[in-house]
């Protein structure tokens, strides 16, 4: 530490050698050391946090891809179903059925566990809504062996995961003990199996209560709707702007009110574009909640600053020479920019965009205000246009929702969630990298 | 959707201008098109705009007045004893616009005819009951008056519809007629054309003032309504937060300083966490890191920033809470009682905040002349001394601005708090304790009521208010001081 207290005459600088180093030239080259050291720990622990995050992220995201499944044949005659649709509780009479059909299988496996209906029913997940919605779409299947993938219920699928094990189980009535022995020969039968999660990613999420069954597809297709929204509204309105700005406007007051509010907006907290989104186009002018069309505009106008800002640095860097060349040929001031710059700045503005949209596909905070959390999207949109005004999620908002349910197995349906979200994050930013690359002109 | 349908034919007859109007250019010079005084394209153009941009303008305008004037108008016919005790106009016609809607979807689904949906003397209780069937959200009871006003809704918006789209298709045709009259050889299509353009240009460069005066206005006009319904001295100096949403106000105690502490020391864990990370990863990469450690590390740690909060915030919720609570919770030192703390937030935003603090730093740290350095070395200074005693205090001023913006970013920060912060509003100075934050309150007072008429839901328009205001005037602040530095050494 070189402070001034260090120059006192006890240094004994009149002693220095050039071959033997003072003990204050060793001091200040710890210190440089140190300080170094600082530097090379400072960094290590940001790529620490980034390790931790991304492996954290991996190995409890994973298992949302997996799953457990009860596979059985199965053979629902036209009258068994007759009678099932009879009964009040429609689900709970297909299900009956479906666990008396195990039951029999089971007896003439000779499995060697003792079990019941009652713990049979406990293995499996709700598995009546799917044979109805099933016999419902095809019913020229009805009376033939088919053979079911069923999922098994959340606590099963913890066990295989391990998440629920021997030792912390708890008797409840969702599993008992005694059940694992079954599961456990039902899995030397072949009867149980892991298998790949394709409903998490084509599904639509589950109520409450049946973590088996939730996918993100539908809050994907959400997302897609957004995003086109916000592709479609931020481009060509930031483009515009940002040619406006950089070729036209002239030096005066309203140019640099443009300008100043354009940086402002850039740093405004996500969740105020939220306010804004419930105030002016859901409590004034009376978009419907919850639609990708609403997200889409709010997201736009967050998304507007990024893009006018990264749009206006790759007309910047076109050089003047171009612009004087057109001129000189002719070329009216317009012409010039859109027959020559723009196309020269086509591939920064398209890298630009897409770090924007990656960016607004991310957002969570201002969904949660225009209603996107909730409620439980149940299904894909009707069509096209309905996609754009029939409440949806989106893929964040979706994954704020599982985090916030009380059972533990949405949480692996969250991780899972963000990686499906960061591969797509991945993908876009990955494409941006290449355009630059492969289209950027230094000049 | 008939607007999706009516922006389509626009278009249709903005493309058939196009091609009329251009012939039109060429045949008037003889179909050579050096006597004419633009290329062809602008005459075209010119037909296209002037069908295109009158048209979707009178969309928009039509679009947004519509509901205003539709219900100005409903508002006023619903009378006085309509409205029940501790009830309000609003609501009712929030109640107007959802059987309004419920109709609309039971006719569409086919239960309901037009004609019944529009019979003014229908009996209330069997249209509820044909309602509820129809799979549509309705309260238990529609008043006579609250049904009249929904009928009439539905009528006014279907009539205003009609005649919006035959005002604007006739628009339309008359753009486009009068700019195909236009067309000789002599009309100055290309300066027409590009003024056109210049006009379309400055427009979307003005949405960025549009969007701040939205944003503007719809905090002032709810936090004013705010403080018509609740006094603004307990709201900026109340000391407890405790909303209740059984009793219409009244009952609520909305003290915004508990917030505010939670939402400050947060941000103090958080900086506490990224500064001195930040700044010493921005020191080494500018000053030591070889060309080659550099292009690997500062990448690597600005992927911290591309990460969305949704992340961070069940990152701080599922893996970073519970390691806290390992630590420090009944079983290690006994602080801490949950997993969501002051701490847990803190640390997770303090690790987003990294390559904020870093690479704003390393900028401003690389913008120091290099003769300033040479300087320091000739004089016989290390490396070190020469960044701590140089190199920092003349960056600093930067610095300082780089720490501000992470601070209005913390501040603004909505996912991680509301994941990992907790819920409890409370002034404490334990940093294991749960906290919550103004951005936090915001999400759990608007989402899931629709009701904006209460206080305990206005209330968040004033929280918003004051992130508003505090993250701007930071970044104000942050900008000045950058860009007063930058200019010292250019």
């Amino acid at each position: 530490m070189t402070d001034a207290s260090m120059q006192s005459p006890e240094t004994g600088r009149h002693a220095a050698s050039l071959t033997a180093t003072d003990a204050r030239t060793i001091k200040r080259a710890k210190a440089e050391k140190r300080f170094r050291t600082y530097g090379i720990v400072a960094i290590a622990t940001g790529l620490f946090f980034l390790v931790v995050l991304f492996a954290s992220i991996l190995s409890q995201g994973i298992p949302a891809f997996q799953r457990t499944v009860v596979s059985v044949d199965f053979t629902l005659t036209e009258q068994q179903r007759e009678e099932a649709e009879s009964t009040l509780f429609k689900t709970k009479a297909y299900s009956d059925l479906f666990i008396a059909a195990l039951n029999k299988e089971l007896t003439e496996r000779g499995v060697e566990v003792d079990f019941d209906d009652a713990a049979i029913e406990r293995l499996l997940g709700k598995v009546g809504g799917t044979i109805r919605t099933f016999y419902a779409e095809n019913p020229d299947q009805l009376g033939q062996p088919i053979e079911f993938d069923l999922a098994a219920s959340s606590r099963v699928d913890g066990y295989f995961k391990g998440r629920v094990s021997r030792d912390t189980l708890q008797d409840s009535r969702f599993l008992q003990l005694s059940d694992l022995d079954l599961v456990d020969a039902l899995k030397e039968a072949g009867i149980i199996k892991q298998g790949f999660n394709w409903p998490f990613i084509t599904g639509a999420d589950s109520g409450v209560d049946n973590p088996g069954g939730a996918g993100i597809g539908a809050s994907v297709v959400g997302s897609f709707f957004m995003m086109m929204v916000v592709l479609v509204l931020s481009l060509p309105i930031g483009v515009a702007a940002s040619i406006y700005l950089e070729e036209f406007a002239p030096q005066n007051k309203f140019t640099d009110l443009i300008e100043v509010n354009i940086s402002n907006l850039a740093a405004v907290p996500s969740i105020v574009f939220g306010i804004l989104g419930l105030a002016v186009f859901i409590q004034f002018m009376h978009l419907p909640q919850s639609a990708p069309l609403v997200g889409g505009l709010v997201l736009t106008l967050m998304t507007l600053p990024t893009i006018i800002i990264s749009t206006r640095a790759s007309l910047k860097a076109v050089p003047p020479s171009i612009r004087d060349a057109a001129l000189g040929v002719g070329a009216s001031k317009m012409q010039a920019v859109f027959h020559h710059v723009l196309p020269l700045a086509a591939p920064g503005i398209l890298t630009g965009t897409i770090i924007g949209l990656a960016q607004a596909l991310g957002e969570t905070a201002p969904l949660l205000l225009i209603g996107m959390v909730g409620f439980v999207a149940r299904g894909y949109p009707d069509g096209f246009l309905a996609g754009f005004t029939e409440p949806n999620s989106a893929m964040p908002a979706q994954i704020y929702t599982w985090a916030a349910r009380a059972d533990v197995g949405f949480y692996e349906k969250a991780w899972g969630g963000i990686i499906i979200l960061l591969m797509f994050l991945l993908t876009m930013n990955i494409i941006a990298i290449i355009l630059r690359r492969r289209f950027e002109r230094r000049w | 959707m008939p607007i999706a349908w009516l922006i389509l034919i626009v278009l249709a007859i903005a493309a058939v201008g196009y091609v009329l109007g251009r012939s039109r250019a060429l045949q008037s010079a003889g179909g050579d098109s050096r006597g004419l005084h633009s290329l062809p394209v602008f005459y075209g153009t010119n037909v296209a705009l002037k069908t295109v941009v009158p048209a979707f303008g009178l969309l928009i305008l039509w679009l947004l007045a519509q509901p205003l004037f539709v219900n100005s108008q409903i508002s006023d016919m619903i009378p006085e004893s309509a409205i029940k005790e501790g009830s309000s106009r609003s609501l009712v016609m929030a109640e107007v616009r959802r059987t309004a809607s419920g109709l609309d979807n039971a006719v569409a689904q086919g239960t309901l005819s037009e004609t019944a949906a529009n019979n003014a003397d229908a009996d209330v209780s069997e249209l509820t009951q044909i309602l509820k069937d129809a799979g549509q959200v309705v309260t238990s009871d529609i008043s006579q008056p609250v049904l009249n006003a929904a009928q009439r809704y539905r009528l006014m918006n279907a009539t205003g519809y009609t005649i919006m789209s035959f005002v604007v298709l006739f628009v339309a045709l008359i753009g486009a007629a009068a700019g195909w009259l236009q067309t000789n050889a002599d009309y100055r299509a290309r300066n027409v054309v590009e003024q056109g353009v210049g006009v379309l240009l400055l427009a979307a460069a003005s949405i960025a003032i549009l969007t701040t005066v939205g944003i503007v206005l719809s905090l002032v006009f709810n936090t004013w309504e705010f403080f018509k319904l609740y006094p603004a001295t307990d709201f900026f100096f109340g000391l407890t937060w405790s909303p209740s949403f059984s009793g219409r106000g009244g009952l609520s105690e909305l003290g915004i300083i508990p917030l505010l502490w939670g939402t400050l020391y947060i941000s103090f864990v958080a900086l506490l966490v990224a500064v001195p990370i930040g700044l010493f990863a921005a020191i080494y990469l500018s000053e030591y890191a070889s060309p080659r450690v550099r292009s690997v590390a500062k990448p690597m740690l600005e992927v911290l920033a591309g990460i969305p909060t949704i992340v961070y915030g069940l990152f701080a919720l599922l893996t970073v809470g519970p390691l806290l609570l390992n630590i420090f919770g009944a079983d290690g030192l006994g602080w801490m009682k949950a997993g969501t703390a002051v701490m847990t937030a803190g640390v997770v935003m303090g690790i987003m905040l990294i390559p904020f603090v870093s690479s704003l730093s390393d900028d401003i740290i690389n913008a120091v002349p290099q003769a300033m350095r040479d300087g320091s070395y000739g004089l016989g200074a290390t490396q070190s001394e020469t960044i701590r005693q140089v190199v920092l205090p003349a960056a600093l001023p930067g610095i300082v601005g780089a720490i501000l913006l992470a601070a209005s970013r913390a501040i603004g920060e909505t996912m991680i708090v509301v994941l990992g912060a907790g819920a409890a509003a409370r002034l404490s100075l334990n940093p294991f304790e749960a906290m919550t934050t103004v951005t936090a309150k915001i999400v759990s007072q608007l989402t899931g009521d629709a009701d904006f008429a209460s206080p305990e839901a206005l209330v968040a328009f004033a929280l918003g208010m004051t992130l508003f205001v505090l993250t701007l005037g930071l970044n104000v602040f942050a900008l000045y001081i950058v860009r007063k530095y930058r200019e010292q050494y250019e």
